[in-house]
């Protein structure tokens, strides 16, 4: 069944759609990664003008997230004052990244410094994500249900910054600074790579605020909302891109997606749901740098001057 | 009482009339179309219009040529070219090109090239060859040919513009007929269609008829919306897709 989408001006199968925001929205409930960096390429893959692409995932996300957060919520699984705290550094780092992205531009080559620190960040996160939890689940098989030191440092550089806040949820005490400086770097990364950076948040809660694996994926999705939401705005309002028909087709799946994936998540081990994550966002990484490595069939491509901005 | 301007226009009109008729009188040529209005509605998967004409045989010759070509709206698109740089593949160069037609077909009775010299080919722009692109090189090496290649090849990619000339049948010495088909890409805007009477490689007769392409129906009224109150049409989409999202958790929780 063939649909007219209005903003992207081209037609597309409705079933096709429906499959694509199901399988994005049952990763993110599963991963608590938003999945954008799946979906976008998806999109283009269909036919999708780029600038519709972007724009139309992050509403979609919206809807996936908030549908997600809210399951996780129920369980007890967001931490709502470190959510806080991520998303205030997520705004200011975003701006910085906006400025950043305008000064790269000015430079030149700003496609291969998308694309190299797309390869190294993917493929960083995803290895580490992958070493990590095989160690684990060895250590589990070797030990015998010991259980990993919760927290390897007992006393980090990190604890001598000022503004402690006892985080009740997570079962932390650490600097808001911490998190802040890590929102902010992700706000960085998302702006410049147009993506809602869950793929670098997810580890870094756990390895560097050391976070419990279940309320890391909750609190994911919480910051995901806003941080999708705020973008959504900005793409519709700026560069007329968000394709309603487009997002509600997606987000149809994507909802009962992402309750299929909290249910099945609910039922994993947390090392094996970091594993499967580390090795998605690996193979994407491998697949972008076998893109930028192998001569394209055809290096040409088309972009209308007016919409697809940059 | 006559003003004398009045009556050196009249005498003007009267006089451009007399010329015209010695044409006028029978038109050579008189063409329709199936519609003249392509709607884009929420079901759109692209439509095939009917073009149909008669034209007044010519005295003694064998019947002349029908030439039919159908044009988007002139567009400026920007094509991008990946290079290696270090090993890597990346996008390097880029070139402006103006008036790329949005769509371009046509149609004729014979193969082109019996039925038209090059210089009346390039006149009326016959054939995609015929087209002038304006290619401004904007970044990497200056020459402009492999992008005026590759936009065509990826126009012809997407459906939008055909290098085959299409039929243009004859059912009688007096009548013909060609099928245009529009794919859902179309762009949206005002549609030019020219059929060209042809002779012995020298043209006889012209003729022209527009041809929308529009949104109707819901689909346009989203547009329109997204576009003016864009703001509006923002804060929309987030609550709409929140809403989305809370009412599966709800359906979800009780089931």
């Amino acid at each position: 069944m063939q649909i007219y989408l209005p903003i992207a001006e081209m037609s597309v199968d409705v079933f096709v759609i429906l499959g694509v925001g199901g399988g994005i929205g049952f990763l993110s409930g599963l991963f608590g990664a938003g999945g954008g960096f799946l979906l976008t390429p998806l999109l283009i893959f269909l036919g999708v003008p780029p600038a519709v692409a972007v724009g139309t995932g992050t509403n979609q996300i919206v809807a996936s997230s908030v549908s997600g957060a809210l399951a996780q919520w129920r369980r007890g699984n967001v931490d709502v004052q470190m959510g806080l705290i991520l998303i205030l550094g997520g705004l200011v780092g975003s701006g910085l990244g906006v400025l950043l992205f305008r000064w790269l531009r000015r430079l030149g080559h700003i496609d291969l410094v998308i694309s190299a620190s797309y390869i190294v960040l993917l493929g960083g996160v995803g290895g580490l994500m992958v070493v990590e939890s095989l160690r684990a689940l060895r250590r589990a098989r070797a030990g015998g249900g010991e259980l990993a030191p919760r927290r390897p440092h007992p006393r980090r550089w990190s604890d001598r910054l000022p503004l402690k806040i006892r985080f009740r949820r997570s079962g932390l005490y650490l600097s808001a600074l911490l998190p802040a400086g890590i929102g902010a770097a992700i706000g960085v990364v998302s702006a410049v790579l147009g993506v809602g950076g869950g793929f670098i948040l997810v580890p870094a809660m756990i390895y560097l605020l050391g976070m419990p694996t279940a309320v890391v994926i909750g609190t994911s999705l919480f910051q995901i909302v806003f941080v999708t939401a705020s973008a959504t705005f900005l793409h519709a309002a700026i560069n007329h891109t968000v394709d309603v028909v487009l997002a509600l087709l997606l987000l149809l799946g994507g909802v009962i997606g992402a309750q299929i994936g909290v249910r099945i998540g609910a039922g994993m081990k947390g090392e094996h749901l970091r594993g499967l994550l580390g090795l998605l966002v690996l193979a994407v990484a491998v697949k972008l740098l076998i893109d930028l490595l192998l001569p394209p069939g055809e290096p040409f491509s088309l972009g209308l001057v007016s919409g697809a901005g940059a | 009482m006559i003003p004398p301007w009045a009556v050196w226009g009249l005498a003007g009109l009267i006089l451009g009339s007399g010329g015209a008729t010695v044409q006028a009188a029978e038109p050579p040529l008189v063409v329709d179309l199936s519609r003249h209005r392509v709607e884009i509605t929420t079901g759109f998967s692209g439509t095939d219009l009917l073009l149909f004409g008669a034209l007044e045989p010519l005295h003694g010759h064998d019947s002349p040529d029908v030439v039919v070509v159908v044009r988007g709206p002139a567009l400026t698109e920007t094509i991008r070219r990946k290079q290696p740089v270090a090993g890597f593949w990346i996008n390097r160069g880029s070139a402006r090109v103006e008036g790329v037609p949005g769509f371009y077909r046509i149609a004729a009775t014979r193969p082109l090239e019996q039925i038209a010299p090059p210089a009346l080919r390039d006149r009326l722009e016959l054939g995609l060859e015929s087209v002038p692109l304006r290619v401004s090189v904007e970044e990497g090496e200056s020459d402009p040919a492999p992008y005026r290649a590759a936009l065509l090849r990826l126009m012809r990619a997407r459906g939008l513009i055909e290098d085959g000339v299409g039929e243009v049948l004859q059912p009688g010495r007096r009548l013909f007929r060609t099928e245009v088909h529009f794919p859902a890409t179309v762009p949206v805007g005002l549609y030019r269609v020219e059929v060209h009477l042809i002779s012995h490689g020298r043209l006889i007769a012209s003729q022209e008829t527009p041809l929308a392409v529009d949104r109707v129906g819901l689909g346009a009224a989203i547009h329109r919306f997204a576009h003016r109150e864009a703001g509006l049409y923002g804060a929309g989409a987030v609550l709409l897709a929140a809403f989305a999202g809370w009412l599966a958790a709800w359906v979800f929780r009780k089931g």
